[in-house]
């Protein structure tokens, strides 16, 4: 047990260092960076890194591929969108919303999920796809209340009045924040026995079940949770772009940049949906912004070559590589031979 | 009665399977089946394939309905319940293909079987607390596997998951474990370690109920043995017994007329 200990030692001390230098980091970052452009990419990176995370700890953690959570990610903006124009909000108070297009979030999820939950696989992804149109095609037809095909537009200026040079700053650390609390609660169901849970239900649902695990409280669970923290980024982007129709507020490419960011990252892994979108939405915005047709198919190549080569994703595989490598160091090291137990130490982080 | 099976304290039924039927389209897989689990036996559940033993297990362990009839656990009825609640009762089971959790390690597997007896009202509290992951390791000790605590199960041999499938049922503590052929696809040793294992288990107070098409093993272990065919219970009792049964040796090697046929088609 010499390994697990000098593990334990080692990570107690690498893990909580390496987190306080990423949180310095993304504190400092828009006080660094003050241009407009390096905020703006910021904040899409940290509202789509608090989406994958979100989505990772549902379809990630149970194995439950749902294309369909663009529908909290729109409903959240919406919301935000009606209730600032009714309620006459501007300023940092429209902020105060964000918990409860979260709420609505997670509300809308409790019957969306049990409907959906009742199958698997593949019918569950078709099902979340089906009820990603409804809630488009809702956006398109109540024009009485979500404006129809125009959707909502707010002038920036009479809502916000944010002074120009330091515009950004306020979302950048309200969308650093959702990022934050949603990776925290991420990492905690990851080791929890309800991550657990939803780890078995991915491997054998139905041995899961026979093992005491009430698995539609579990996945409707974790259905919910995972809508929350999506509904209000959707509230958040509604406020810094103040502008939301039916076909970006319910984007169908939004649901599958989040998978790839995730698949890229390691699907079911804390870091991987993190990394994951630190890659594809600076890439991605940095094409849009060149509007380049040759850089979109060499970015369309480039995550060919590496779905292909690391299917598992980048996390999973540098985890194992990283494993072996120190397993043949030590045993060099102290045995002659490099022990299973030692290669499959780390084994532990890899699921 | 036998002196062995006196000594087992057979003293009073533990599970009971009451004429249970059970169809799948026109073929009836459970046709007014009885049985009598006694507390404290090994009891052996044989039959040529297609029988309806696995039909069997899947009623009373919640992963088929029956169509009729009931399934008593301690006088209690518990037919038709759903998996989760049967398995909390306290009946626990082994599959035909073992059935783990491949990308868990080890260590992990058991303690999702021990998850359901975790009282927290903190969701995100941490799974398996120091108890927990001591009575995991061992019962991981018991079964031989504890080296492999930390290593992925889907890398364990075919032998090696049967060993953690057994493990992971024990973790819970169930009053009758039900085994789906805990022999099948395993080498010599092995059966003998299995076999140990659960007499040792059996010693300490558990009930068993065992599919096994391997007769060596049924016959060395089991007592009562009871026989299907066609969904029906055509004998039980002591190995012996039902070793020398007319009515299992005609279900096992067919009729006369069939066996004029095989004679033909032979020469």
């Amino acid at each position: 047990m010499n390994t697990a200990l000098s593990r334990s030692a080692s990570t107690a001390l690498l893990r909580p260092a390496g987190i306080l230098v990423l949180l310095a980091i993304g504190v400092a970052y828009p006080l660094v960076f003050t241009n407009a452009v390096a905020t703006n990419d910021a904040i899409y990176t940290l509202i789509f890194m608090t989406w994958a995370v979100a989505w990772n700890a549902f379809s990630g953690y149970s194995g439950y591929i749902s294309l369909g959570h663009a529908v909290f990610f729109g409903s959240g903006a919406y919301f935000t969108g009606i209730a600032t124009v009714d309620w006459g909000w501007t300023g940092s108070k429209v902020f105060w919303l964000l918990p409860l297009a979260g709420l609505l979030g997670g509300a809308i999820a409790v019957p969306v999920g049990l409907l959906a939950l009742r199958v698997r696989r593949h019918t569950f992804v078709v099902i979340t796809i089906a009820f990603f149109f409804i809630f488009q095609l809702l956006a398109y037809n109540l024009q009485s209340i979500t404006g129809g095909t125009s959707g909502l537009l707010e002038p920036p200026a009479a809502t916000i009045g944010y002074a120009v040079a330091t515009y950004n700053n306020p979302f950048y650390y309200v969308a650093f924040g959702l990022a934050v609390g949603t990776i925290a609660i991420a990492w905690l169901i990851r080791r929890s026995r309800f991550g657990l849970q939803l780890r078995a239900i991915r491997d054998d649902e139905d041995r899961a079940r026979s093992l005491g695990v009430h698995a539609m409280r579990v996945k409707l669970g974790a259905f919910v949770f995972s809508a929350v923290p999506v509904a209000m980024v959707g509230g958040l982007w509604w406020y810094y772009t103040t502008i939301v129709d039916p076909a970006s507020g319910f984007d169908p490419l939004n649901d599958v940049a989040i998978a790839l960011m995730a698949f890229l990252g390691g699907l079911g892994t804390v870091a991987g949906p993190v990394l994951g979108a630190l890659v594809i939405e600076p890439t991605y915005l940095t094409f849009q912004q060149q509007a380049s047709y040759w850089y979109w198919m060499a970015y369309g190549a480039l995550f060919l070559i590496i779905i292909l080569l690391l299917p598992r994703g980048v996390i999973p595989t540098a985890t194992e590589q990283f494993g072996k490598w120190r397993a043949r160091w030590r045993g060099r090291g102290v045995h002659a031979a490099a022990s299973p137990a030692a290669i499959s130490d780390r084994a532990e982080d890899l699921a | 009665m036998t002196a062995d099976s006196a000594e087992r304290q057979v003293d009073s039924v533990l599970l009971r399977i009451e004429a249970v039927s059970k169809a799948f389209g026109g073929v009836q897989a459970l046709d007014r089946a009885t049985i009598d689990v006694g507390r404290g036996a090994i009891a052996g559940l044989i039959g040529p394939n297609g029988s309806g033993k696995t039909t069997m297990f899947n009623v009373i362990t919640g992963y088929a309905r029956a169509d009729s009839g009931q399934v008593f656990l301690d006088g209690r009825v518990i037919t038709n319940s759903a998996p989760e609640r049967v398995f909390g009762l306290g009946i626990g089971r082994t599959f035909q293909l073992t059935r783990i959790f491949p990308s868990m390690t080890v260590l992990e597997n058991m303690l999702i079987a021990a998850q359901h007896k975790e009282r927290s009202w903190n969701p995100l509290a941490r799974a398996g607390g120091a108890a927990a992951r001591r009575h995991a390791m061992e019962l991981l000790d018991f079964t031989g596997i504890s080296s492999h605590a930390q290593a992925l199960a889907g890398t364990l041999s075919y032998g090696q998951r049967k060993l953690l499938e057994l493990s992971y049922v024990l973790v819970a503590d169930p009053q009758i474990i039900l085994l789906d052929e805990p022999a099948g696809g395993v080498n010599p040793s092995l059966i003998n370690t299995i076999a140990g294992k659960i007499r040792e288990l059996n010693a300490a107070g558990k009930t068993f109920l065992i599919v096994e098409h391997n007769m060596d093993f049924v016959m060395g272990l089991c007592d009562p043995i009871m026989v299907l065919d066609y969904g029906t219970v055509i004998a039980s009792g002591p190995p012996d017994q039902v070793r020398n049964d007319p009515k299992v040796l005609d279900a096992y090697l067919g009729t006369d007329e069939d066996e004029d046929e095989e004679a033909s088609g032979a020469g």
